[in-house]
């Protein structure tokens, strides 16, 4: 070789040792290893939760029939000695809240996002963003305290048959919750429509308002829907703040000034009380932990799908 | 034909004003929208401070929780979630940066990938309620670590998981290329790429996900109540596999009693974890802000 | 003709010693998934001399060069053929690794790519990843290498500040520096100019030619000009092929094939 020939320098005479010493040492190998484990954590997480929720929900339906479950209209399960599990009343105190929050949510997070993308100042923008981060940041507790000491008084001001806990102030301020969720992803799908698409409008006479109903809102229309869905996704999941707000009477009237309780405040019930591990009560939160994740995973799925589905090409 | 022309475009003009009206009308309803949303934030801040100040004395750091409101504190709670975020830390930053790692620089684009990429995704859309069941089931029961630190420290890694990951994945993505080709041109093995190379590069980026995801497990509630911590703690943790409480569950616990007084302390707590969180928020926006120059 | 080449590397392998190549292409080609964008590539490339590689874009002269130290291999679907031998040792045999073959084969980029670090750091990069901890080896090798890259006089009292506060010549040359830093065999540099004002552009030029003497260079550019100031060895691609290779002289007066002709008095490209 042409290098024996000349004097090596001390960095080449290194080199050289590291050459025949070999390169790679066994971390090379052992490292993507490791790190594949530590991703395999996450794919555990999720196994973990399913696998959970059905084998405990599996010994619960050893104890009480899937029949009753699904069709018994009453959820009594401290009843000592002739306990009922009808999920209905559970789920519909998920939905009322639900529908509440969507109703409240849906149109002032729209508006807002269409306010910050079509409308507002650089200025504006710059101030509403960190409000919205604080809100989206609070945590559940927070607004949980919020609504009991603070809407449900005032709503009671305004409509004395409003009981102490109800549906209406803990919808509303699940509502509140949500709206950052609506308003950061609808504002992402709506200001991602090309400038030019905006201008193409315009330039035709339009009205900022019918560039953004009748152009901007459909091509983003797809976001926006996802927005929704994944922000109703949040509400039905939500357990502080009816848990707090909401009282824990399972109720399967539509009665919205009354206690109710929603899947996750039961939850909540059974783990701050004292039901001992291998109770039939104990596994009835599996059972009702795995109908709420049903839920749940049902509406991501769909978020996904609709972002997906009908992504838009610019 | 001219005059119909000229009929029509006069007819369109007509009808200008009233367009814009309606423009001006709409742009009215969403600017209310939006001054309507930071009045929420403004009043409910408002509120819980004026409710709470006032109790925020040296005695309310200093005391354990008590059934006489005016000797009640907080101490346990607070050191109680130090404790919990001293698992939660370094197990969520460590496995959501090892798992972006693997995800952006080692693994294949085949179907295992994308089929983990869409499991973390949907992890993080489960409610935080069911994670608890999850720990209450894995580590309360199976690993026998009982109500403690660790299995809720445990769980609250894993619920904040996603976020980290996908912060992490987002800050590696956005290595130029260049700098790693040079590494590699220089006879850097992979590893040695990523250790030098990428990661020191991405690591504010993951600081800035990361801390607003250990935020987030600071003011979790719903999973701790499942694990079964308790909320009427009167000493301070000695170990990991000690019983402890947490800042909101000791919130949770003065909000769900009936007198005033403990909704005033409740609302004291608050402010103590919002500080917290508003803090934590101030360090992510200001290393955003030092390192997005570059 | 690619026969030319073949014929040049044959005259040379049979009158003179064949340790004087450094880098021998038998019959290499390359895909990209569908694409084939090297076909059947003959090269030998001599030591201590500058070869340039040009052609329109797209002709596959940046691909060749990325094979040479096998950064091809970070593009994935990638499929190769034939044989590059690196001192009559197989680039592509699994007893040569990559890593060896980047150390003793330095690369410059394109656009100026050094490290967020510290001019200092930046040299000292190579020398670390290959565990060389010496203080006093690494200090001397900055210093050797900022000299040999003829920017240790502009740098030298800020040699820890960072190296993003350089200008983009500097910066190109720091990168030349951190090569040189491993003293290796070959420089291969991928349009290094390209992203350079004229006057930078000119000192890299003049360091390429004071860099021959220790080392031996192949460099890609665009610029014909360039080539004809600095290279020794010309080799014109053209889609993929190797059109012909000759001293940088016969290329640029005396082109034996039509389309180089056509190409060096801007016909095309």
């Amino acid at each position: 070789m042409k290098t024996t020939n000349k004097e090596l320098s001390p960095v080449q005479q290194l080199l050289e040792k590291k050459y025949n010493s070999g390169f790679l040492n066994r971390s090379e190998k052992i490292i993507p290893a490791v790190l594949f484990l530590m991703a395999a954590v996450s794919v555990l997480t999720t196994l973990g939760i399913v696998l959970t929720l059905i084998f405990e929900t599996i010994t619960f339906f050893g104890d009480v029939s899937i029949v009753e479950f699904f069709t018994a209209k009453e959820w009594y399960p401290f009843s000592g000695t002739d306990p009922v599990y009808g999920i209905w009343p559970l789920v519909l105190g998920t939905l009322k809240i639900t529908i509440i929050a969507s109703l409240f949510a849906i149109p002032i997070g729209l508006a807002v996002a269409l306010y910050l993308s079509e409308y507002a100042s650089a200025r504006t923008r710059k101030i509403m963003k960190p409000i919205l981060e604080v809100l989206a940041g609070v945590p559940t507790i927070v607004y949980g305290f919020f609504a009991l000491t603070f809407i449900t008084p005032v709503l009671r001001g305004i409509f004395p048959s409003l009981e102490m806990f109800n549906a209406i102030s803990p919808g509303i301020v699940v509502g509140i919750m949500i709206i950052p969720t609506i308003v950061s992803l609808s504002e992402d799908a709506l200001s991602s429509v090309p400038e030019s698409v905006r201008q193409g409008a315009l330039a035709l006479g339009s009205t900022k308002w019918e560039t953004a109903s009748k152009v901007i809102f459909p091509a983003a229309l797809s976001g926006i829907l996802a927005s929704i869905v994944l922000g109703v996704s949040r509400a039905i999941g939500e357990t502080m703040i009816v848990s707090i707000a909401a009282g824990s009477t399972p109720s399967a009237s539509l009665d919205l000034t009354t206690s109710l309780q929603t899947m996750t405040s039961y939850i909540v019930q059974v783990t701050t009380g004292d039901a001992g591990f291998g109770t039939t009560i104990y596994y009835s939160i599996y059972s009702v932990g795995f109908t709420l994740f049903i839920f749940t995973l049902l509406m991501n799925i769909l978020a996904q799908f609709i972002s997906k589905r009908f992504r838009e090409e610019y | 034909m001219e005059n119909t022309a000229r009929v029509k475009s006069e007819e369109m003009v007509s009808r200008i004003d009233g367009r814009l009206a309606k423009n001006k009308v709409v742009k009215g309803i969403f600017l209310t929208a939006t001054i309507f949303t930071s009045i929420i934030l403004i009043v409910l801040l408002y509120r819980i401070i004026s409710q709470g100040a006032p109790y925020l004395t040296w005695d309310f750091f200093q005391n354990f929780a008590s059934r006489r409101p005016e000797q009640a504190g907080i101490k346990a709670a607070v050191i109680g979630t130090l404790w919990m975020m001293s698992v939660v830390i370094p197990t969520a930053a460590i496995l959501g940066v090892g798992t972006a790692i693997y995800l952006e620089e080692y693994a294949k684009k085949n179907k295992l990938t994308r089929w983990i990429q869409m499991n973390i995704s949907n992890l993080a859309g489960v409610p935080s309620v069911v994670f608890g069941l999850l720990g209450l089931t894995i580590f309360v029961r199976v690993f026998g670590f009982g109500n403690s630190i660790l299995a809720a420290g445990f769980t609250m890694a894993l619920l904040v998981l996603p976020v980290v990951i996908v912060a992490a994945q987002e800050a590696i993505r956005a290595v130029p290329k260049e700098l790693k080709e040079a590494s590699f041109g220089l006879g850097a093995t992979k590893w040695q790429t990523i250790y030098r190379v990428v990661l020191p590069y991405a690591i504010p980026g993951i600081a800035t996900g990361s801390i607003l995801a250990f935020s987030r497990a600071i003011g979790e509630t719903a999973p701790l109540i499942v694990v079964g911590i308790p909320t009427f703690v009167a000493f301070l943790p000695s170990g990991y596999l000690d019983s402890f409480t947490a800042l909101p569950m000791q919130i949770y616990n003065w909000t769900s009693r009936p007198q005033v007084d403990f909704h005033n302390l409740a609302a004291a707590g608050i402010i103590i974890l919002l500080a917290v969180l508003i803090l934590m928020n101030s360090v992510a926006v200001w290393i955003r802000n030092r390192y997005q120059a570059r | 003709m690619a026969l030319t080449a073949v014929n040049t590397t044959k005259n040379n392998q049979s009158v003179q010693n064949e340790e004087l190549f450094v880098y021998n292409t038998k019959n290499l080609n390359l895909w990209y998934g569908e694409h084939h964008a090297l076909k059947n590539i003959n090269l030998g490339i001599k030591e201590r001399e500058v070869t340039a590689i040009i052609g329109p874009s797209g002709c596959g002269k940046s691909t060749y060069i990325k094979t040479l130290n096998r950064m091809i291999d970070l593009v994935p679907g990638v499929k190769t053929t034939g044989q590059i031998e690196y001192r009559d040792r197989d680039i592509f045999s699994k007893d040569f690794l990559v890593e060896e073959l980047r150390t003793r084969v330095g690369m410059v980029f394109q656009k100026p790519n050094p490290f967020p670090k510290s001019i200092y750091e930046n040299i000292a990069f190579g020398l670390k990843i290959h565990g060389i901890k010496n203080k006093q080896i690494i200090t001397e090798t900055v210093e050797k290498s900022l000299r040999g890259a003829a920017l240790w006089d502009e740098v030298k009292d800020r040699i820890h500040e960072p190296a993003y506060g350089l200008s983009g010549g500097q910066q190109q040359r720091l990168c030349i520096a951190r090569c040189l830093a491993l003293e290796p065999d070959v420089i291969l540099m991928d349009e290094p100019t390209s992203a350079l004002d004229p006057v930078s552009t000119l000192k890299v030029e003049e360091l390429i030619q004071e860099l021959k003497e220790k080392y031996s260079i192949i460099i890609v550019t665009h610029n014909m000009q360039q080539a004809a100031r600095i290279s020794d060895k010309t080799a014109f691609f053209l889609n993929g092929e190797v059109v012909e290779f000759n001293s940088t002289d016969t290329i640029f007066n005396n082109p034996a094939d039509s389309r180089t002709d056509d190409y060096i008095s801007g016909r095309f490209g």
